[in-house]
Parts: structure tokens; C-alpha cells; sequence
């Protein structure tokens, strides 16, 4: 049985990019490709969730997620709340079920919901009433599936639908990172022809290469030979206090991207990050403004994937509707 | 005359006593009277018929949580020694991670007063290591002995102090208390809620590497040479672990080892989904592992299975993976899931027996686990074929928490007898 499709195939959570085939992820872009062109009019609102409710439900800080999602929601003509639950209710001695089953009793159609812990969205998927949709926004270390698809999305329209010819490589702090992981899920799903990591052993989870399906480098300079997308991850301070790592100054001189490094890649290739960017750590100033990279557009792309997935998973085809 | 008791015609294995053939038990009062032949002026009273069964000592568990005192919604020791009643379980040793914590006389009296109320079980109990388990300061080793505990352990909570440790062996051992110790190296396990590999990267779900339990089976084992203290290992769950306490046996350390049913059986693979009645500690590792744990069950580096009974009430698990309770429910499947070993060619009826009885009775040193004539009078009957499927409804325990739930296993205790009184008998095998 899977959790995020309905009898007919089609999208009813969206959770993990795992489990899903290589056609919704498909029709998530196509969807999202019609949306961009509502949010580039100068009136950028459709009406297909007049009238619903979507709730965004952070129990985890987050500024650009969430003000993302709270844009494609109201681009819809969906109503938005935004709670940012921290450990307020937590702290109060609420349980999670119990704060979701307050949320579902004014008559919310969706949460999007962010959680530090693995695992949370599934949990919540299984125990919220089946009217309801939910969407995961990041869940610990792992998934964050609209990002990802927000990255697909912005690949496709770099390099094209054929995935096959692409080599895409994934720079930095792998082990702590779900973006990372729904990024290697949708790439493969995506038949992409071939997807590298690039880290030091520490910042790998085990079995990488067997668990996730991805060639292995720790040599920057290796990964980065002739490849067609460059994906860097944002390295978080506390990863020198936990003893994965001696210094930021250390990191960059190793693994930060520079534009010498992005010279090795192939002539287009184009630079991304799934924000916010440490510059001076993970990349240079210049690679992160520089011609190649492609990290704004992620930003603005994030807003149609967001409304196709949103409007996908309320079984409002983007087709009807839509411009 | 005083109480007898006559179970004939079953098939009766006693490990302990390298018996294995069809024949009688007779009991008188609360003792073993004698295997095959009656002694003498022996009268009836009383006779279960076995014949298709076996009839083997009592089990005994050398880890079960009764969650009583202090977690009394989870269970208590009058709801779960009837579970282990209905399981043909006669002994069971509990931990010291009780609230408040067993590490003086009052903890352990208290728990065999409310165990001998119910008169289902033996209750022994293991003693703090560290005072309150603290890891820092010894516990009154030489009073929680003298109250009647079979051994001290920090149960789950760290010590992670070499020298804490150092001391705490030397101390037990002078007063020949073996140490009950759980192989998770308090660094390298901390904050981790699975194995450390395929599944744990997948999910994105702190890990426990296999380096946690061999790293603190190292560091134990010198420590036993060093201090001569006798060490337990508690609930292993690698192969390299398990090589590594065959290889100090065979240098003449004085150390045995346990592992718990669920990990005969279940892999890192049963997580996935994030499924919360497969999370434990310590954790479910590789079918690797598990084929590891098998072969010491087999040639006898681990002498014990147990339950490692941990009930919860159903709110316990309804929360993401990672804030859920670790544990499973296990008394009502430790029989099936060893016999199971047999079906599969692993072990053959005697060792599986003995890995129930004699095994943990020799760890816990208490003269239980055989029917020598003299012996206290705990008998488990079962049969061996009957096929029955666990669900909330055959489960015992007040802990529905299990991932073996729906199962078909095989094996059904059919009598329990406890200090020579039929403390369980089910239904449809009612005795004359």
C-alpha cells in the first residue's frame, strides 16, 4: 500500500520522493510549468482552492519554506494559516496527535507540515482524517520532497526532460541532510545518468552508496570533472562541535566551491543551492552571484512547484482551471 | 497426604540433566519427587496427561520488565506474571531500571512481596550497579546482595567512566556478584535509535553503529580479566560481538551472553516505514547479524534467549519514530519464536529448551531450571504443533506492543506449574 497515492495513481500526501514513480514526479513538473506562467502575470492568482484551508504547521523554524508555500497556497485563492507551534504547545505537555487533532477540528483541507524528527509526515499522513492532505516540508533528516522537485524542475528547464545524458553532483554535508536525500531519490527516479556525492567520509551516512545509489568522491576536484549540474549543501556551524569536521576555513580550502572548481565541470554547467548560503564556506561569493549559478530561480520556481503539488494532492488537476 | 501431582506420557527433556524421553514426572508438595520412576508410597492425586507434549522445566527469563514499581500503566507484576504463567515462564528476572530505582533493600522486597502475592512467578531481581544508576557513584552492592539480588547492572543508562566501571567490577566481584551489562557504548550509541546503515541512512534516522557494541564489549572483557569480576552480556545483537565473547570463553574468561527472541528474527529491514514496534534497544541489525546470533545461540556463546519484556500502553508508540518508547512486548512469544529455531534447523529441541531453562539458570545462579529430584517443582507442558496466531486477543501481557502481531507461530503452552501447584492450564486441556 502506498501512503501518498490514491486507487487511481494519483497524489493524495506528499510525503517522500521514495514510493513514487517517475510519472507523478513528471506530472508535478509539467503541472508546475503551467503555474509558472500564472505567477509571472501581473494578476498571479487562479481560483481553484477557493474556499479551502491550508495550514502550515512548523514545528521547526524556517523562513523561506515556508513563506513559499504560503505564497502557492494563496495563489490558489486557498485561505493560509501559519503556525509556527516551536515547542509552545509541546512545552505545555500537548501531544502531537492531539495539537493535529485541534487543527483538523476547524475543518483544515491540508497541513504542510515541517518537524525536526524523521518520520513525522508519514506519522501524520497515517493518523489525520482521510479528508485531509499533508505535505511534508521537511522532516528531520529525511525528506523534503518539494524542494527536490522544485530542483528537478529547475534542472529540467536548464538541460531538458532527458535526464539520461546528465551527470549531477552533490557537494557537502550529506549525512545530516534531507534535501540531499529526496534530491538522490528524485534524480534516480528521474533515470538520471549519473548522480555523485562529493564529502568527507564524516559528513556521509553509512552505506551511501548502497543505500541511496550514488557514486562515492571525496576529492572535490574528482566529482566535479564534467558535470552537468552542481548542487552544493548548506554546511551548519554545529558540525565543527560535533567532531565531523576541524574548521569552516578547513572545509572550504577542501570541499567549497570556487570558480576553478566550477571550471572542471562541464562549459554549462549550473550551480545550485537549496538556500540559505554560508558564503565563504560551502562557495564563494563569486560562484554564488556568478553566470552560472541558478539559485534565485530556485527560489521563484519553488512557488509554482509548491502550487502543483498542492493543488495535485487536493485532486484539483491543474489542468482545469489553470490558465 | 501433602499435594502430589502426575504428568505422564509426555516427552520430558531436562538439559540440565541430559533427559530427553518419554516418561513421567511426579511431584509431591511443592518439590520434584522423580523423573520416570514414583518414589516410593507415591499416590496419585492428581495426573495432567501429556502425551504429544513436552514437558520441560519452567522457563526462565533473565530480562522482563514488569513496569512495576513506578509504571504501573504499562503493567504490573500481577498482570505480567500471569502473562509469563500463560507462557510456561516460572522465573523472570527484572532489571534495575524501575522507578524508583532497585538499588536498595526496600525495592527488592518489595518486588518479591508483590510477586509472591500473586504466587504466578518467581521475581528475582538485578541491583543498581551505580546508585540511582547514575554511572558515577557504587551502590550498596554488598546490602542489595545480602537483600537477595542475582546480580548488578546499570541496565540501559551509561556508565561512562572507565574507571566507574573499573571500580564498580572489582567491587562485585568481591562480593561475587556477577555484572549484568548491556554492550552499547555510551558515546558511540548515544542519541542513536537504529542500526547504523542501510536502513538508518534511508530514513535519516540516528544510528548505532556495530561498533558501539563491540567497542564496549573490548572495553568489558579487558575489564574482567583485569578485575575478575564475572561479566553477563545482555541482549547482544552482532556477529562480530558474538565472535568476540566465543573467543574470551575459549580463553577461560568467565562471561556469558543473552540475546532477546525478537533479534533471532527481525532485521534493521522491520524499521523501515519508520515502523515503531520494531524500534529497541539495543537495536535490530543486518540478516547478517541476526544469522551471527543464530549460529552463538546454536554452539552455545550465548546460553540464554530471553523475553526482554518491555509492555507500553498503545500512546507509547503514537509518536514520531524517534520519540516513541523502544521495546517489545515479548513474554507471550518467547517459546514460539525459539521453537521456530527448531523448525528452521538451527537448534535442535533439547538446546532450544536449554537456552530457556538451564541456560539462564546457570546466569542467574538460583537452583532452578531442572527437574532433578529435589528441585523445585516449575514445569512448563506445551505442544510443540499447535499453530496459533497472535493477536491482541491471544496476547496475555497487558503490552499489545509488538511487531509480531498477526503472526502464525507454533508452540502452546498447555500447563504451567509453579512450586508444585498448576498455576495455568488452558482451555481445552483441563486435567483430571
Amino acid at each position: 500500500m502506498n501512503l501518498q497515492l490514491d486507487e487511481q495513481g494519483r497524489l493524495r500526501h506528499f510525503l517522500d520522493i521514495a514510493g513514487l514513480p517517475r510519472d507523478v514526479l513528471v506530472s508535478i513538473m509539467d503541472t508546475a510549468e503551467k503555474f509558472s506562467g500564472v505567477t509571472e502575470q501581473s494578476v498571479k492568482k487562479v481560483p481553484l482552492l477557493r474556499g479551502k484551508t491550508v495550514v502550515n504547521v512548523f514545528f521547526e523554524n524556517s523562513t523561506r519554506t515556508r513563506t513559499t508555500f504560503e505564497l502557492a497556497a494563496k495563489r490558489l485563492s486557498a485561505d493560509v494559516l501559519n503556525l509556527n507551534i516551536g515547542t509552545s504547545s509541546a512545552s505545555k505537555g500537548e501531544t502531537l496527535l492531539d495539537t493535529l487533532a485541534n487543527l483538523q477540528a476547524m475543518h483544515s483541507d491540508m497541513f504542510v507540515v515541517r518537524h525536526a524528527d524523521s518520520g513525522t509526515a508519514e506519522f501524520i499522513a497515517r493518523h489525520v482524517a482521510p479528508h485531509i492532505a499533508v505535505i511534508n516540508a521537511g522532516d528531520g533528516r529525511h525528506a523534503h520532497p518539494t524542494q527536490a522537485m522544485l530542483d528537478m524542475f529547475t534542472i529540467r528547464r536548464h538541460k531538458g526532460a532527458d535526464f539520461g545524458r546528465l551527470r549531477v553532483a552533490i557537494v557537502g554535508d550529506i549525512m545530516h541532510s534531507r534535501v540531499a536525500r529526496s534530491q538522490i531519490h528524485a534524480l534516480n527516479t528521474l533515470l538520471t545518468g549519473e548522480v555523485r556525492v562529493i564529502a568527507p567520509r564524516t559528513l556521509l551516512p553509512a552505506n551511501v552508496r548502497e543505500a541511496l545509489g550514488v557514486h562515492v568522491f571525496h576529492n572535490i576536484e574528482e566529482g566535479l570533472r564534467d558535470v552537468d549540474v552542481i548542487i552544493t549543501l548548506r554546511l551548519q556551524h554545529e558540525r565543527m562541535s560535533g567532531a565531523l569536521l576541524p574548521s569552516e576555513h578547513e572545509y572550504f580550502q577542501y570541499w567549497g566551491l570556487t570558480d576553478e572548481r566550477v571550471a572542471l565541470a562541464a562549459p554549462d554547467a549550473i550551480v545550485m543551492h537549496p538556500g540559505p548560503i554560508n558564503r565563504g564556506v560551502e562557495m564563494a561569493s563569486a560562484v554564488a552571484d556568478g553566470a552560472q549559478s541558478v539559485i534565485l530561480e530556485q527560489v521563484t520556481n519553488g512557488i509554482a512547484v509548491r502550487m502543483a503539488v498542492i493543488a495535485m494532492s487536493m485532486h484539483t488537476s491543474g489542468g482545469e482551471g489553470a490558465p | 497426604m501433602r499435594r502430589t501431582l502426575q504428568i505422564s506420557g509426555g516427552r520430558v527433556i531436562d538439559p540440565a540433566n541430559r533427559l530427553d524421553s518419554i516418561t513421567d514426572v511426579f511431584v509431591v508438595g511443592s518439590k520434584i519427587a522423580g523423573v520416570g520412576m514414583p518414589p516410593e508410597g507415591f499416590k496419585t492425586r492428581h495426573v495432567i496427561d501429556a502425551r504429544g507434549k513436552v514437558v520441560c522445566p519452567g522457563f526462565v527469563d533473565l530480562a522482563a520488565r514488569l513496569r512495576e514499581p513506578g509504571l504501573e500503566h504499562k503493567g504490573t507484576i500481577a498482570s505480567e506474571t500471569y502473562a509469563a504463567a500463560t507462557a510456561g515462564i516460572t522465573t523472570l528476572c527484572v532489571p534495575p531500571d524501575t522507578n524508583p530505582v532497585i538499588d536498595a533493600p526496600p525495592e527488592v522486597a518489595l518486588i518479591r512481596r508483590l510477586a509472591k502475592r500473586t504466587g504466578h512467578a518467581w521475581v528475582v531481581s538485578l541491583g543498581a550497579l551505580t546508585r540511582g544508576l547514575d554511572g558515577e557513584l557504587l551502590s550498596d552492592m554488598g546490602i542489595l546482595k545480602d537483600a537477595g539480588v542475582v546480580g548488578v547492572s546499570n541496565a540501559l543508562r551509561p556508565v561512562k567512566s572507565t574507571m566507574v566501571m573499573r571500580r564498580a567490577m572489582e567491587y562485585a566481584a568481591t562480593f561475587k556478584l556477577p555484572i549484568h551489562a548491556y554492550a552499547l557504548e555510551p558515546w558511540l550509541s548515544e542519541r542513536g535509535s537504529v542500526h547504523e546503515g542501510v536502513v538508518s541512512t534511508r530514513l535519516g534516522l540516528p544510528g548505532i553503529p556495530e561498533a558501539a557494541e563491540t567497542t564496549e564489549i573490548a572495553r568489558l572483557l579487558t575489564l574482567a580479566e583485569h578485575t575478575g569480576c564475572r561479566v553477563h552480556f545482555c541482549r547482544l545483537t552482532t556477529r562480530r560481538g558474538v565472535r568476540m565473547i566465543a573467543r574470551a570463553k575459549a580463553d577461560g574468561l568467565r562471561v556469558s551472553a543473552d540475546v532477546a527472541a525478537h533479534q533471532l528474527h527481525l532485521t534493521e529491514t522491520d524499521v523501515d516505514g519508520f515502523n515503531a514496534y520494531a524500534h529497541v534497544l539495543p537495536p535490530l541489525r543486518t540478516t547478517h547479524d541476526r544469522d551471527g546470533l543464530r549460529e552463538g545461540v546454536a554452539d552455545g556463546t550465548i546460553s540464554s534467549i530471553c523475553s526482554d519484556h518491555q509492555p507500553h500502553e498503545a500512546d507509547a508508540k503514537l509518536r514520531p519514530f524517534m520519540q516513541t518508547e523502544p521495546g517489545i512486548s515479548g513474554l507471550d512469544t518467547l517459546l514460539p519464536l525459539t521453537l521456530s529455531l527448531v523448525d528452521a534447523g538451527v537448534l535442535n529441541m533439547s538446546q532450544a529448551i536449554s537456552r530457556l531453562t538451564a541456560g539462564p539458570a546457570q546466569v542467574m545462579g538460583t537452583g532452578v531450571g531442572t527437574l532433578e529430584a529435589g528441585a523445585v517443582a516449575d514445569i512448563a507442558v506445551f505442544d510443540p504443533d499447535m499453530a496459533w496466531r497472535l493477536t491482541p486477543e491471544t496476547i496475555a501481557s497487558r503490552g499489545l506492543n509488538t511487531p509480531f502481531m498477526g503472526w502464525e507461530l507454533r508452540g502452546r503452552v498447555c500447563h504451567t506449574i509453579h512450586e508444585g501447584r498448576v498455576v495455568f492450564s488452558r482451555l481445552g486441556w483441563e486435567t483430571e
